[in-house]
């Protein structure tokens, strides 16, 4: 695994007689840091800190592709930009798009912080460098115990100046936990270099989403309504998606979340494909809407960014652990597919794939992506539209015969309901939560119309029509297959592709459909001696193979806010084989 | 050919069989609904009922247009969202005291202040009726009821008060039973923005006769029908509202032979806002009750504003899907690169 190298500029105090904010009077170093040996110290680095324009001119190009920028704005002005020779603001001109920007008044949060100490200007500002180290060791789950004790050691003669380096130090790692700008940072890198000639960009999990949604409404031919409410780490998306209006898009950030996803069935109810996102606390509150959409069989996306839980948990870390609640979690039999998105580049086209089961079938659908996807950035092969195929919805228009009633719950052969939408002559019906009469949609509570209905909501989701399930790496059958979902994807690509390098009898099932599951997992999965399963929860996935096929998977777990590392899974492979 | 003018109440109403208690108000409104819809000149296509839960909000199921049963104190969200992917329909919202104020209470609060364009219809009866019988947000204190079998503690809400500080542009109260109800409606109608209408409801079974002190015909007296321009006379004009310019509050004075302007009554301006506030929370003994448009004053609504703002952030822009998803830095890989 690649060490995680961040490269900074002047983050101690510059030793360099040039003059100060030119590009001549850079100093820069490098320090890498990581768990495992580092192996790979010529790569371009994952972070770089610009404390002013010509630290970023002169160094941002050695910064990998989707790297992390921490800027800051407060060094960006007028003076300095033309000193560095920019002739805009690099941090606003979208320059950097090619790499994740996150900029802060860095020098003010410093002199704030240390201002109870008294110092000079000047003094204060020094300080920055040490505010910076705080957010980084924030970033990176690094102790700040052993710089404290540097400090102290080096500014032994004058332990004002010890403290308020080390209030610096303080404020920059609270500043980054309060800000919650965690979830903003890619805290490891899993994908391999791309493989295939052509036209690359950088994504996040959350840009890919959002083009994904954008594209898969057009690819319907409807318009895209957005319901959301700002929640760690979901807000991306609406963000992204609140400047894409000429893509017939209308984002709304409601007053909660159950506004955000009530306002996006309304949407839907209305002719519009309504979305709506959010995190695990988020998605609990929008349970019984949700419900609602499948009683009305109403099509709605559902993003979830996966973060620690329960309850609030651990909003910046990342985690698994809503499969049982997108799979489960509402009252009575509420069948929904979900879908799981393994990376930013892979979230596009599940994004796609959501908004088609949904027009295709009249259903909402979950597509759950995690912290890590969401925020991430990685290269991206820019797909070719031309190569995607339409999927237009033809809303129901015809009026019924003259003494027939209008049946909103008429099907077709996949038993998706007809979408009729308000403002058709000769149409109008009402539907709502209570159980409805099969055809008409009346209210009926009748035993047998239940029976029907549950059994054809359950049908309807059970027969989306999805590929049958390949096999990542490997073979059909063997010894062990290691079975993923979700961000997982590249800790277990790797394990099993070093495993099977050492000649070890095991492969890769990487799950994308998390329900309906595959038509030809269980057969598949029976053809393996053994099936380990590693997720970021405590067991969920490994829990539904189980119930599905009476298959022995075993889990391989890990709820540490952190993700697998490839020496893990290896290690859970060697035993498995044991 | 205008076919408009054909239309009837019976045009409006379904073919469902109307599920409320025997002797319950919903069905005086119901009806006051479907008699007012003919004269709004709305087509039933591009009318929309949405409601929550609990007794009034069945109410589109008996509504021949387009309807959705949404759930608890929700409704005000998937209207939103109607009239936000089609501005063009006409939007009204059912509910009632627990579903609007309680368990709603932050939908009925948003709506109002982003004014979107839509009747909100709010059925108080001051009872959960659909449960049994419980106390509900708006009961006066000492409501015994099932759970306060020792009678509630709590203060109620006042759902006008709540709706004017939400900073709703048109508030405005009827009676189930009055026939000035359907002029309450096409006022609620023909203003542009939330139209805020709270309806005393009479809940026969558990909560009878709550409202007989203003709305029994021996009581009609304590009716205070507003109307813009109008002195605000009552009990047969023998009473006023008359300011206390000392206590900046509102006071009921005698009239004599007519003579209101010595009294000192008010004339009623929907669009003083400080006026309304007063009306809408007069004590209720002592006072009348003040009904009609209480408060009137447009402003853009919401949906208005987000398609203006759409049509502005797209204008220029032609939407190209492959120019999308190349948006940004990018760089061409000629040879495979090493793998890591």
């Amino acid at each position: 695994m690649p060490a995680t190298i961040w490269r900074h500029s002047p983050i101690f105090r510059p030793r360099s007689a040039r003059p100060q904010g030119t590009t001549f009077g850079v100093s820069a170093f490098q320090i890498n840091f990581g768990s495992s040996a580092i192996e790979t110290a010529g790569d371009a680095p994952d972070v770089l800190v610009a404390m002013n324009p010509a630290a970023l001119r002169v160094n941002v190009d050695a910064l990998k592709p989707g790297g992390l920028i921490i800027a800051d704005e407060g060094e960006f002005g007028a003076r300095n930009l033309a000193k560095a020779g920019y002739e805009s603001n690099p941090l606003e001109d979208g320059s950097l798009a090619k790499w994740q920007l996150v900029s802060f008044n860095i020098s003010q949060l410093t002199m704030d912080a240390v201002k109870p100490f008294g110092l000079g200007n000047k003094e204060a500002l020094r300080c920055k460098n040490m505010w910076t180290l705080g957010l980084a060791l924030w970033m990176f789950d690094r102790d700040r115990g052993p710089i404290e004790e540097w400090l102290r050691t080096k500014f032994a003669k004058a332990p004002e100046l010890a403290e308020a380096n080390i209030a610096a130090l303080n404020a920059g790692h609270a500043y980054g936990e309060t800000a919650e700008i965690g979830g903003q940072i890619p805290q490891h890198h899993i994908e391999p270099a791309p493989a295939e000639p052509g036209l690359y960009r950088t994504v996040t999990g959350a840009e890919a989403i959002s083009l994904g949604l954008v594209v898969g409404a057009q690819l319907a031919g409807l318009k895209m309504f957005f319901g959301g409410y700002p929640i760690t780490p979901a807000s991306a998306i609406l963000h992204h998606l609140s400047r894409l209006k000429e893509y017939g898009v209308t984002t709304f950030q409601a007053e909660d979340e159950i506004a955000a996803i009530g306002s996006a069935i309304g949407a839907s109810f209305a002719g519009s494909l309504g979305v709506t996102s959010s995190s695990g606390p988020g998605i609990a509150l929008k349970a019984e809407a949700m419900g609602l959409a499948i009683m009305t069989e109403l099509p709605l996306v559902i993003v979830n960014s996966q973060r620690g839980g329960p309850s609030t948990g651990l909003p910046t870390k990342t985690e698994q652990s809503d499969l049982y609640q997108a799979v489960y979690g509402r009252n009575g039999d509420a069948p929904m597919p979900v879908i799981a998105a393994r990376s930013p580049a892979d979230a596009f086209d599940c994004a796609i794939e959501a908004c088609r089961i949904a027009t295709q079938y009249m259903t909402p659908v979950m597509l759950l992506t995690d912290g890590y996807i969401a925020n991430a950035a990685e290269p991206w092969k820019v797909p070719d539209m031309g190569r995607y195929q339409p999927f237009p919805v033809r809303f129901h228009d015809e009026a019924p015969a003259e003494g027939q009633p209008v049946n909103p719950y008429a099907r077709d052969e996949k038993l998706a309901r007809v979408w009729i939408k308000p403002g058709t002559p000769k149409l109008t019906h009402r539907i709502g939560g209570i159980e409805k009469n099969a055809g008409t949609g009346h209210i009926d509570y009748a035993p047998a119309n239940h029976q029907k209905m549950t059994d054809i909501r359950a049908g309807k989701v059970a027969g989306v029509d999805i590929p049958d399930q390949e096999v990542t790496l490997g073979e059909a059958g063997g010894w062990l297959a290691v079975v993923g979902w979700g961000s997982t994807f590249g800790p277990i690509h790797q394990a099993v592709r070093r495993a099977r390098g050492r000649g070890l009898d095991v492969s890769h099932v990487h799950i994308r459909h998390i329900w309906p599951l595959p038509g030809n997992l269980g057969d598949l999965l029976r053809r393996y001696k053994r099936v380990i399963v590693p997720e970021m929860n405590s067991g969920q996935l490994k829990t539904v193979l189980r119930d599905q096929y009476l298959v022995d998977a075993r889990p391989v777990t890990k709820v540490s806010g952190q993700p697998f590392k490839i020496s893990e899974i290896e290690a859970a492979i060697e035993e498995a084989l044991a | 050919m205008n076919e408009m003018t054909k239309l009837t109440a019976k045009d409006f109403a379904t073919d469902q069989e109307v599920r409320w208690c025997p002797g319950c108000g919903d069905y005086a409104v119901l009806k006051a609904v479907q008699r007012t819809m003919p004269e709004l000149g709305v087509r039933p296509e591009n009318v929309v009922f949405v409601s929550g839960i609990g007794c009034s909000s069945r109410f589109p199921y008996y509504m021949e247009t387009y309807g959705f049963h949404t759930i608890h104190g929700r409704a005000p969200t998937f209207a939103t969202g109607i009239k936000l992917a089609n501005p063009e329909l006409d939007v009204w919202i059912i509910t009632g005291d627990g579903d609007a104020l309680s368990i709603g209470g932050n939908h009925t609060m948003h709506i109002l202040r982003r004014n979107l364009d839509c009747q909100i219809l709010l059925f108080n009866n001051e009872i959960y009726g659909l449960t049994k019988g419980q106390y509900s947000p708006t009961s006066r204190v000492g409501t015994r009821s099932p759970s306060t079998p020792f009678g509630s503690v709590d203060r109620p809400a006042s759902p006008c008060a709540f709706a004017l500080g939400s900073g709703a542009r048109f508030v405005a109260r009827g009676i189930d039973v009055h026939k000035n109800l359907p002029d309450v409606f096409k006022a609620a109608h023909a203003h542009r923005g939330a139209s805020f209408v709270e309806i005393y409801q009479n809940c026969i079974v558990y909560n009878d006769d709550v409202f007989a002190p203003f709305t029994a015909k021996e009581n009609a007296g304590n009716q205070l029908w507003l109307k813009a321009g109008e002195p605000m006379l009552f009990a047969g004009g023998t009473k006023g509202i008359a300011l206390d310019r000392d206590q900046l509050a509102v006071k009921v004075v005698e009239v004599e032979g007519g003579d209101w302007q010595t009294a000192g009554v008010l004339v009623h301006d929907p669009k003083n806002r400080s006026v309304a506030h007063m009306l809408v929370e007069m004590p209720l003994v002592g006072f009348p009750v003040a009904l009609g448009v209480v408060y009137e004053d447009p402003a853009p609504t919401f949906e208005s504003a987000v398609v203006e703002q759409n049509m502005q952030a797209s204008a220029g822009k032609t939407p190209n899907l492959q120019a999308l998803v190349s948006k940004g830095q990018s760089w061409e890989v000629t040879k495979e690169p090493h793998a890591i």
